[in-house]
């Protein structure tokens, strides 16, 4: 998964993104860090085509640009947003069911499910503890489950990458670190890519295998978290360090 | 796996609660359909030639007389309007007493629904023909007739509209002392003015083509037209007069999408 000279330039003129290169290797858990309008949504959204890029390229795990084959490779990503996205008014098991549509073609996508269908949904949400839960309505579920349902709706499509999009930022601190343990478990375990955006330095520092820090559209830092010191802090989250402190705290 | 199996088997028998309900509801409405006759295969046959004579007259549609249709339908225009206008007036404050969330007390609120079931009940035509016979004939008893049987219909929609506010802006404004009414204008009304001019602009469009109807009980406007067309059996005229409603209608339509686009 790479992206080259990626750049996006919205319809009134502000930059989200510019001529930003990144590499991503297999199986490691990158996690994007930086303030709110830093890019990180329209680089998450630009890796499964959810955003155009106005330059650059997406390149897929096989190195083809993703447009080519944009649903093979959507069908192949998970993806976890920050306000869950689920249906209210259905099950979790119904919810999980959304995530195997991609893999259904022809007359077969309007059917229900097949049987193998929800168990493999089952098995997701069984992987993320919520089983027992299965037959519950999305919207009576509490905002950690919700997002658990969230990551199994990810989970059954069985994704080479994950995308998460501030899987956390409405979370409290302790479930969201049960979330972000979960997510980096299974990611681990499936060997899944994984790219997620925070805005927590600590969540950030305690789960990364890599930080890239965006500021302003563009990549300010790149590297290992045990290389992230306070003055990059500070440059990511623009030059007051207080700012970045009060972050933490709030981590 | 025996788990999985217990919670399939659940969802399937929720599954099948469902589709028998699906299946309930079918068998009402076909059976709505035979009790009107829908199935008389028969009928529908016979109706055929009547139906190919009618369109056969209707075609081409006569335009000869469209200056006299003009002043019928700048008529039909105000009226709509004012019958609109009227509706509001009433609508607003019916709908903030029938609405829970404004209601001063359930009693209030049941009697506000109750009226404005009334005003629903009683069809806009028979309303005509009370105001026909009390005003007289012309534009007046059909602003009467569309505006009164209107507020029925708009105050129980905005009613609606106000129950399903987010209640968290007015809990805030609740908490700075804001009192009932200031609630309802300053944390209420701004979350649902959108909604309730869609409502509203819909129901313009749709008295512009009630009103046409109206003109049966003498009600003035183009309807008056459209039935001595249909009196006469003028089949040509009959479908002149429609298209010409038809583009007024269209054109109250963009009217009213234009009007919405600058109130999001």
């Amino acid at each position: 998964m790479a992206v080259a000279g990626l750049g996006v330039r919205f319809g009134s003129g502000v930059v989200a993104l510019g001529r930003v290169d990144l590499e991503f290797a297999p199986g490691a858990f990158t996690v994007l860090l930086g303030p709110s309008g830093a890019g990180k949504s329209t680089l998450l959204r630009c890796l499964n085509g959810l955003a155009t890029p106005t330059a650059g390229h997406v390149l897929g795990p096989d190195g083809t640009p993703i447009a080519r084959r944009l649903r093979a490779h959507r069908r192949e990503t998970g993806m976890v947003f920050q306000q869950h996205q689920l249906i209210g008014r259905l099950s979790a098991m119904e919810n999980v069911l959304i995530g195997l549509l991609g893999q259904r073609g022809g007359w077969r996508a309007l059917m229900p499910a097949s049987r193998a269908e929800r168990e493999r949904a089952l098995d997701a949400l069984d992987r993320v503890g919520l089983l027992d839960r299965a037959l519950t309505r999305a919207d009576a579920l509490s905002g950690g489950q919700q997002q658990r349902v969230g990551i199994a709706r990810a989970l059954v499509q069985r994704p080479r990458l994950m995308l998460a999009d501030e899987p956390v930022a409405s979370l409290d601190p302790v479930t969201a670190a049960k979330v972000l343990d979960l997510l980096a478990r299974i990611c681990r375990e499936d060997g899944i890519t994984a790219i997620v955006s925070l805005h927590q330095v600590d969540f950030a520092r305690r789960y990364a295998d890599r930080i890239v820090a965006l500021a302003a559209g563009a990549v300010v830092f790149d590297g290992p978290p045990e290389r992230l010191a306070q003055d990059d802090i500070a440059r990511i989250y623009g030059s007051s360090p207080t700012a970045a402190v009060s972050e933490e705290e709030y981590a | 796996m025996s788990r999985h199996a217990a919670i399939l088997a659940a969802d399937a028998s929720a599954g099948r609660r469902h589709m028998a309900m699906v299946a309930a509801v079918l068998a009402v409405a076909v059976a709505a359909l035979a009790a009107t006759g829908f199935f008389d295969a028969e009928r529908f046959a016979d109706a055929w030639p009547a139906v190919r004579q009618i369109s056969s007259e209707m075609f081409p549609p006569d335009f000869s007389r469209w200056q006299s249709w003009l002043k019928p339908l700048a008529d039909t225009l105000a009226m709509s309007i004012a019958g609109t206008a009227l509706a509001v007036v009433f609508s607003l404050p019916l709908a903030l007493l029938a609405a829970v969330n404004t209601a001063p007390n359930v009693a209030v609120q049941q009697l506000a629904r109750l009226l404005l079931s009334f005003l629903r009940s009683v069809p806009e035509i028979i309303m005509g023909i009370l105001f026909v016979a009390a005003v007289g004939f012309g534009a007046l008893p059909g602003v009467l007739a569309l505006g009164l049987h209107s507020v029925g219909m708009v105050g129980k929609f905005y009613a609606e509209a106000i129950e399903h506010t987010d209640p968290r802006p007015a809990e805030a404004a609740r908490a700075a002392g804001a009192g009932p009414l200031q609630i309802i204008v300053s944390a209420i009304l701004p979350q649902v003015l959108p909604q309730l001019a869609d409502i509203t602009l819909y129901r313009w469009e749709y008295h512009f083509r009630a009103s046409a109807v109206l003109g049966i009980v003498g009600a003035g406007g183009i309807g008056f037209e459209l039935i001595a067309a249909l009196r006469l059996m003028s089949y040509d005229q009959v479908s002149g007069i429609l298209l010409a409603i038809l583009a007024c209608v269209v054109a109250v339509d963009a009217t009213g999408a234009a009007l919405r686009r600058r109130l999001r």
